[in-house]
């Protein structure tokens, strides 16, 4: 005969829910305030002095005039709108390029998965990777884009005009695979009957492509946008080994200089504050939209 | 002839492999192998257990708190280095090799909590439901049910957060100088340096994505939930 458990489930348990939850959760947010907003916090401090941590000299407060000095400074405003044509150079190329390719994969092909699984390698690659063999595939003297297009001599990277661009190229085709994928996702959720239902009602292909796939495809495409637009605002690594143009200097480059070879410590955090708060406004956009999508 | 070719070629690759050990590549392949382990090790590990909590209990402001989790992820690795390296310097830690690792824990951590949020989501509740009834405490469901329905999850996880640590390059490049140098900022390095050797930068850039490679073929029927956090399962 089996006894019956009497205590209360409550006791049985060795740990409260309420204590599990706790000690599950706790340690990761403490983890991620002290090595992601304790920086932080000491950076809005340092934000208003005039710190150099190449010098030893004494601290000084100095207000607001880190702030009001790169709000007035024109290069600064020049490094934004290198980067706003850059991000819109960049992530208009991958989504037409990523949709396109997703509008090809989107039907019965032989090793359908392998050719996407390969076409997906790009984005998983080091960008330091990336930028190195594209430096060399741009090469003047050598490089293969030159010989294939008998561009001559023509220098990508050091061309004030072409630099940006060519890092924009080079983004494109490592990033085109991220729209591609969720496009991919996107295409293959479209119920097979409505395009049936349009056959029927001999719709045209353009019509059938607005009014069907194009809508149900957008919540996805949406999301790479907004995903990408962030990406390529914070993007560094590739612009930062690919050219030493400053027609090319995005944001993070100047960010990065402004720190790392002029030491200007304080100024640099300054800037390190409003570039924060306008990745933080694309963040909370990102979040609402991952958050609609799933709900569907 | 052939057979001559096939020598010659051979005695090249073993030449290139002796210029590679002789190369500064293996010190920084094992200092991006550790910082990537390490990471991955610690940000799977917690992300697990919180990811459950935040799947199965009532958590008070849990969107918030899931958003904030998230955000730090999207933080610009220059704006979070530059304190960072002043923190670091303060404390005296310069050029040891653990020092990339807590940048990189930490976004790999709001990584893994949203991934795994994702796959915690899927395990049905009447699992552990049934397992609490036959006597089990919460924890012991824990680790004998849900964790082992996890398990794809969980390398899943722990791949991408490997792919992420072993490729990342602005936090490397800031706060490592030759100590404990990964192979991201060593590597473009070594193109400017005049004598450039190609075979050897060739052959260690091959090693280098080599793993990459691999691990985004095994997993290929995971990317698109890995790189939307989990929101999208396909």
């Amino acid at each position: 005969m089996t006894q019956l458990d009497t205590r209360s489930p409550a006791a049985r348990r060795g740990m409260s829910d309420i204590g599990i939850r706790n000690l599950f959760i706790i340690p990761t947010i403490l983890f991620l305030i002290v090595f992601n907003i304790f920086p932080l916090i000491y950076s809005l401090g340092y934000s208003f002095t005039d710190l150099s941590a190449a010098a030893s000299g004494p601290v000084n407060w100095v207000g607001l005039r880190n702030y009001r000095e790169l709000l007035n400074d024109p290069y600064i405003w020049n490094n934004f709108v290198v980067t706003a044509k850059y991000v819109i150079v960049s992530v208009g190329g991958q989504m037409i390029v990523g949709f396109g390719l997703a509008l090809l994969l989107n039907r019965k092909i032989p090793y359908k998965g392998l050719i996407t699984t390969l076409l997906l390698l790009p984005m998983m690659m080091s960008s330091a990777v990336v930028g190195l063999f594209w430096k060399l595939l741009y090469d003047p003297s050598w490089g293969v884009i030159n010989y294939s297009l008998g561009l001559g001599k023509f220098s990508w990277l050091s061309n004030p005009d072409a630099a940006l661009y060519a890092v924009a190229i080079t983004d494109i085709w490592m990033w085109s695979p991220f729209v591609m994928l969720l496009s991919l996702a996107g295409l293959s959720a479209v119920p097979k009957h409505l395009y049936e239902a349009a056959a029927i009602d001999r719709a045209s292909t353009w019509y059938t492509f607005t009014r069907i796939t194009l809508p149900l495809v957008l919540p996805l495409l949406m999301i790479a946008l907004i995903f990408r637009t962030m990406e390529a605002f914070k993007t560094f690594d590739l612009a930062y080994i690919m050219s030493t143009q400053p027609t090319a200097e995005l944001i993070s480059i100047k960010l990065y200089k402004l720190a790392f070879q002029q030491w200007q410590t304080g100024l640099s955090c300054a800037l390190a504050y409003i570039v924060l708060i306008m990745v933080l406004a694309i963040t909370n956009i990102y979040v609402k939209y991952l958050n609609k999508v799933k709900e569907r | 002839v052939v057979g001559e070719a096939i020598y010659d070629g051979g005695e090249r690759v073993l030449r290139t492999g002796q210029s590679i050990q002789l190369s500064g590549y293996p010190s920084r392949f094992l200092n991006s192998l550790i910082v990537a382990i390490t990471s991955t090790v610690l940000a799977v590990g917690m992300g697990t257990f919180t990811a459950y909590a935040f799947s199965r209990f009532r958590v008070k402001g849990e969107q918030d708190l899931l958003f904030f989790i998230l955000s730090t992820r999207m933080l610009p690795p220059i704006v979070v280095a530059i304190p960072m390296f002043l923190m670091y310097r303060a404390v005296g830690m310069t050029d040891t090799p653990c020092r990339p690792d807590h940048p990189y824990t930490a976004f790999n951590l709001s990584f893994s909590v949203w991934l795994m949020k994702g796959f915690m989501d899927e395990i049905p509740k009447e699992y552990e439901e049934a397992a609490l009834v036959d006597g089990y405490t919460r924890l012991q469901a824990f680790f004998k049910i849900v964790l082992p329905e996890a398990a794809t999850g969980i390398a899943a996880t722990a791949v991408f957060c490997f792919i992420t640590a072993w490729n990342e390059y602005a936090f490397a490049l800031i706060m490592t100088n030759r100590n404990a140098q990964t192979a991201p900022p060593f590597i473009p390095s070594q193109v400017g340096s005049g004598l450039a050797d190609w075979t050897v930068i060739a052959a260690g850039t091959l090693l280098f994505l080599l793993p990459v490679a691999i691990f985004t073929f095994t997993l290929r029927g995971h990317l698109l939930r890995g790189v939307t956090f989990g929101a999208i399962r396909k």
